[in-house]
């Protein structure tokens, strides 16, 4: 466990969770990140400009942070690109015939207290958790 | 205000992904990775979030309407039912598979890094084929009703 790190897990952890509650409490939405996505893809004509003010915001953080000097290194992944396309659809699949991920089911629908929310965090834990177990020590990847 | 707070709420939720490291692939898949080299800094992000999401939204639920809003959007389902377990389970295993969720894989996109792209592109693909599929099916319409509002 050399690797790790729970101040700024706790810190990081605690500003998730007061974004969550100032989008609740400022406009009423859930902070849940495959929602506000899928909700710019599709056609039809509800209101997408908090979603893109949102995932600006999201995205020019790391910008903000390389300005200051903390700069974010490359994130590490896997070199074929098949394999990163078969993941990519099936999180997108899932999490919207599941109705959220991480943030939406995870932070926000727990803290709704939605039994709904616990049971999807469970079983997408628990399939993550397996396929790292297959991947990294039954197939040796 | 109406941009300008989910702007920063985008902005701070990117700095708890950015400080708390899950912003990172391999942190996330050490997190995962049970019988390896454990790191257990994901459940520490969580607990730390629960610790304020928890008591804010009891403070949603008491006030009648948003600052900024007409009304509050929540989901309108409450049971446990397969699409909720099967998508579930998808979206576990392909988290599992690069330790990418959503919100750490839009946040990278400004680093322009080839495979962010390439996950980014195919989780699109992959909500708007579900959307598809959705749309497509006999019970569909009927599906669309009883479901009421989407969740998160």
């Amino acid at each position: 466990m050399d690797n790790f790190t729970p101040v700024s897990a706790a810190i990081g952890g605690a500003l998730i969770g007061l974004s969550a509650v100032l989008l609740m409490l400022s406009t009423g939405r859930i902070a849940g990140i495959s929602g506000i996505f899928a909700g710019l893809l599709n056609v039809r004509g509800e209101d997408k400009s908090w979603r893109i003010a949102f995932l600006a915001g999201l995205i020019l953080a790391p910008v903000l942070a390389g300005l200051i000097g903390y700069g974010m290194a490359q994130p590490a992944l896997p070199s074929n690109w098949t394999f990163i396309a078969v993941a990519g659809l099936l999180v997108g699949f899932g999490t919207r015939l599941g109705g959220g991920c991480t943030s939406g089911h995870g932070i926000c629908g727990i803290a709704g207290l939605s039994p709904r929310s616990v049971a999807a965090t469970v079983i997408f834990m628990v399939m993550a958790i397996v396929t790292v177990a297959v991947t990294r020590h039954v197939l040796g990847g | 205000m109406r941009i300008i707070a989910p702007l920063l709420c985008g902005l701070i939720f990117g700095a708890g992904l950015l400080i708390s490291g899950m912003v990172q692939p391999a942190k996330v898949l050490a997190f995962l990775d049970i019988f390896g080299a454990w790191d257990p800094s994901l459940a520490v992000v969580m607990a730390a979030a629960l610790a304020v999401s928890v008591p804010g939204f009891r403070l949603a639920d008491r006030g009648a309407r948003p600052w900024f809003a007409g009304q509050y959007f929540r989901p309108g389902k409450s049971g446990i039912d397969l699409p909720l377990v099967a998508g579930a389970a998808l979206f576990g295993i392909g988290w599992g598979l690069v330790g990418l969720c959503p919100g750490p894989a839009l946040e990278s996109i400004a680093s322009l890094s080839p495979g962010i792209i390439v996950f980014v592109g195919a989780m699109a693909a992959g909500m708007m084929a579900h959307d598809v599929w959705q749309q497509r099916r006999p019970n569909a319409q009927r599906d669309r009703q009883l479901a009421g509002a989407t969740d998160g």
